[in-house]
């Protein structure tokens, strides 16, 4: 199945998904050493978002967040690719500056995406492929 | 968001990954907020300094950065006095992490001036009507409201992003819609310079984002105004208002907030200070030349008899070599490029004094510990007090 979307941040990418029906903040939810998500309050406490493509509303909280995004992908714990709903400046910058790909403009259906399905981000075609299961 | 075609190819990449992910971020944020087109702009003051605030992931991506900005840039407070950090009792390891930031930002030809207060040092730099990439949030109520320029509040990136290409999203305090007054407020006693810190403290808390338009019984002074913008920004996040009598009449049904002598007493009477206080902070944001003035005449011929520190530019101080020297012959220390609220130096006092609405607001959250409140008398009483 393939969705049009509006890309922030360029490139491509593919990965298993993850999706958080809450919103995330970066900063303090998710250890910037591992990528794993430390926050007790999370949704996704305690799994890891390195390589995934990672699918939530869109972010929250500190200005910091951008920076641990770019901190994550030199730990090589990033996302693979990101999809916002509604993408926000902490997460846009923060994809930006660590050039993983991001895009949003996509309907909330998105977030019944199963966790493992993969995707495919296209930033730059603004293209959105999800594997059949 | 409409490119100009030279702009199109720097998001394309043509021109390099620097100016492409610095245009990403500009067109990220025009798409978010709604932008038709770039703008460019006069000047720029980066956000993000601090290695207290930014930490290793900040530092990381700046290290990283390549390119050089086109316009005049200028930096937010660092976390330390970056000649004198010893004398604040800063550690090594910090310090390190600290000059390594502002050498990233200096290689990206940006100025190495750490001030909240950019106007101060280069006044010439901002000019009525001119559009500005401003991040520090007084900085920018100051533009906006006493001079007259036009600025959205950035972010460190987004700041940088405009410094790197020149130009900034038209969207936010850029448009005359959004600089329409959305509350009245009327100011029912006469002030005292100090009183202005405690009325935006209140305003602030009061409007959110709003723009105020004061009605004031006689027309503060620049310092006043600068105060007054300040603790508006810390307690609320007003980035924008209005004081002269000819300014722009509020939208319709405008909320209309008086405050009164008894409001501003009461403000004072909470944050009153008492045996605690253990340090005295002058300078958020960052002292005028006349402020150092008032200072060191009121120090002259006493000796502070706890820490006292006065923040200033260091541009501000290398005009005024005589003051400083008056100001430190008490015993008080000028410090440049920092001040008391982004500096881990504040955590290991007890209770800090300051004569400013915004380090009023900050200081217990950002510094883990208690503030209390006084005019700029007051204050030099308290750190000269003899026990």
């Amino acid at each position: 199945m393939e969705i049009s979307c509006h890309k922030i941040s360029s490139g491509s990418a593919s990965g298993p998904a993850l999706v958080s029906k809450e919103s995330i903040s970066f900063l303090g939810t998710v250890d910037p050493d591992t990528g794993k998500v430390v926050d007790p309050q999370h949704q996704l406490c305690g799994e890891d978002i390195g390589g995934k493509v990672l699918i939530f509303p869109g972010g929250k909280g500190s200005t910091v967040g951008s920076y641990v995004i770019y901190q994550l992908k030199k730990r090589g714990v990033a996302p693979a690719a990101m999809i916002n709903i509604r993408s926000e400046p902490i997460v846009a910058v923060g994809a930006i500056i660590s050039a993983i790909p991001l895009v949003d403009g996509v309907s909330e259906e998105i977030l019944a995406t199963k966790d493992g399905t993969i995707v495919t981000v296209d930033a730059n075609r603004e293209l959105i492929r999800i594997e059949e299961p | 968001m409409h490119l100009s075609r030279e702009e199109e190819q720097a998001y394309q990449g043509d021109l390099g990954d620097t100016l492409r992910r610095a245009m990403e971020i500009l067109v990220a944020l025009g798409d978010i907020y709604g932008a038709d087109r770039l703008i460019p702009v006069a000047s720029v003051q980066v956000a993000g300094v601090s290695f207290k605030t930014i930490g290793e992931a900040g530092l990381e991506w700046i290290s990283d950065l390549r390119g050089k900005v086109v316009v005049p840039t200028v930096l937010n407070p660092a976390g330390m006095d970056l000649r004198r950090w010893q004398d604040m009792k800063i550690d090594e390891k910090f310090a390190n992490k600290q000059l390594e930031i502002v050498d990233a930002y200096s290689s990206l030809g940006i100025s190495p001036d750490c001030t909240c207060t950019p106007y101060q040092i280069r006044p010439d730099a901002v000019r009525r009507g001119d559009h500005l990439a401003w991040s520090e949030s007084s900085a920018v109520s100051f533009a906006n409201s006493v001079i007259g320029a036009k600025t959205n509040r950035e972010g460190g990136p987004s700041a940088l992003a405009a410094a790197l290409v020149g130009k900034t999203p038209r969207y936010g305090y850029h448009l005359e819609e959004n600089r329409v007054p959305t509350h009245k407020i009327s100011v029912e006693t006469d002030l005292e310079s100090s009183d202005y810190g405690v009325l935006g403290y209140i305003v602030g808390r009061e409007v959110g984002e709003g723009v105020p338009r004061f009605s004031f019984r006689r027309r503060p002074q620049v310092d006043e105004l600068k105060a007054l913008g300040a603790a508006m920004a810390a307690s609320g996040s007003v980035a924008l208002y209005y004081f002269e009598e000819d300014a722009p009449q509020a939208q319709k049904g405008a909320e209309e907030i008086s405050v009164s002598a008894k409001d501003i007493q009461q403000v004072r009477e909470e944050n009153a200070p008492d045996e605690e206080v253990d340090i005295v902070a002058l300078g958020c944001p960052h002292c005028s030349p006349k402020e150092l003035e008032d200072i060191a005449r009121l120090l002259e011929g006493k000796r502070v008899e706890r820490e006292f520190w006065i923040c200033t530019a260091r541009g501000v101080a290398e005009r005024c070599p005589n003051l400083v020297k008056k100001i430190e012959a008490s015993g008080a220390k000028v410090f440049c490029d920092t001040c008391m609220v982004v500096s881990p130096a504040s955590d290991r006092h007890q209770k800090m004094m300051v004569n400013s609405g915004k380090a009023l607001a900050y200081i217990p959250g950002l510094c883990k510990i208690k503030a209390a409140y006084g005019s700029t008398e007051d204050c030099v009483k308290a750190a000269t007090r003899r026990d």
